[in-house]
């Protein structure tokens, strides 16, 4: 058989990624560079997903997938313009330096 | 070792490597190239799975569009000073990482210590991957949801057009 890699060894990955990203987010300050680490979570468990479906054989999980995309895209949009509001009214993208809903 | 090991091999090795690099680059200009090889690494991997049209749309999509985007707003704000900007190293960056390594060993002996018992792709697998099969049942048992993510798309960007324009008064 051509595949031989056991479906263990990508929910490994895919977990290796997630907290990558999950360490991202929670250690830098850069809001584009904690927004990347969260595209990083989407793709391990769009990982997650895919591996299942072919695992498996049903083809749900890649539809899934598409979804994901999607909404990443729409969220990339929404999420970039939010920065360049922020960084229009405060001169800043760090996060920490943003405390405005906050009292 | 077969073809397909070596192949996940390296790229696994490329997913975590670009990864680590993402998140430890003082420059995001570096971190969003990174971020790139990461995706394309990703595409492999879809591609070792036999999953053909996300490999594709993965470079597609987010290697080209939302990187694109990415990129431009990290260019737009002219972040250059980063590197003389200090990133704190606290606690907090102590305490993620061992939670991290802490949550990958326990998910290691939960999915090693009980094997899921698929060790190969399923027969459908490579059928299932084409853009042929993905269209068909995108497009007949997922019509809905498919027409309610490109309203989502609309509202998106209209939601994007409002927040990035400038504003005529101060108030946010």
């Amino acid at each position: 058989m051509l595949q031989t890699i056991p479906l263990e060894f990508y929910l490994i990955l895919s977990a290796i990624m997630f907290m990558l990203g999950v360490i991202g987010v929670i250690v830098r300050r850069n809001a584009i560079v904690i927004f990347m680490s969260i595209e990083m979570m989407l793709n391990a468990v769009n990982l997650t997903l895919v591996s299942f479906s072919q695992f498996m054989g049903d083809s749900a999980g890649q539809i899934f997938v598409f979804f994901v995309m999607a909404v990443a895209a729409a969220e990339a949009a929404v999420g970039l313009a939010i920065v360049l509001a922020l960084f229009r009214k405060k001169q800043t993208v760090y996060v920490d330096e943003v405390n405005v809903l906050k009292w | 070792m077969s073809t397909t090991v070596i192949l996940f091999s390296i790229l696994a090795i490329a997913a975590i490597a670009t990864g680590v690099s993402v998140i430890i680059n003082k420059n995001p200009v570096a971190s969003a190239m990174s971020l790139i090889l990461h995706f394309f690494a990703l595409a492999g991997l879809y591609l070792t799975l036999n999953a053909q049209f996300l490999a594709a749309i993965q470079i597609l999509v987010y290697a080209g569009a939302i990187m694109v985007l990415v990129v431009f707003v990290v260019m737009l704000l002219n972040l250059g000073k980063e590197s003389a900007l200090t990133e704190r190293f606290n606690p907090r960056t102590g305490i993620a990482v061992s939670m991290g390594v802490l949550l990958i060993a326990q998910l290691a002996i939960a999915f090693f210590g009980q094997p899921t018992g698929y060790n190969q792709l399923s027969d459908k697998a490579a059928l299932n991957g084409t853009a042929e099969s993905i269209g068909t049942v995108l497009f007949t048992e997922y019509l809905f949801p498919f027409e309610a993510i490109s309203l989502l798309l609309l509202v998106a960007i209209v939601g994007s057009i409002l927040l990035a324009k400038k504003q005529q008064k101060e108030s946010v």
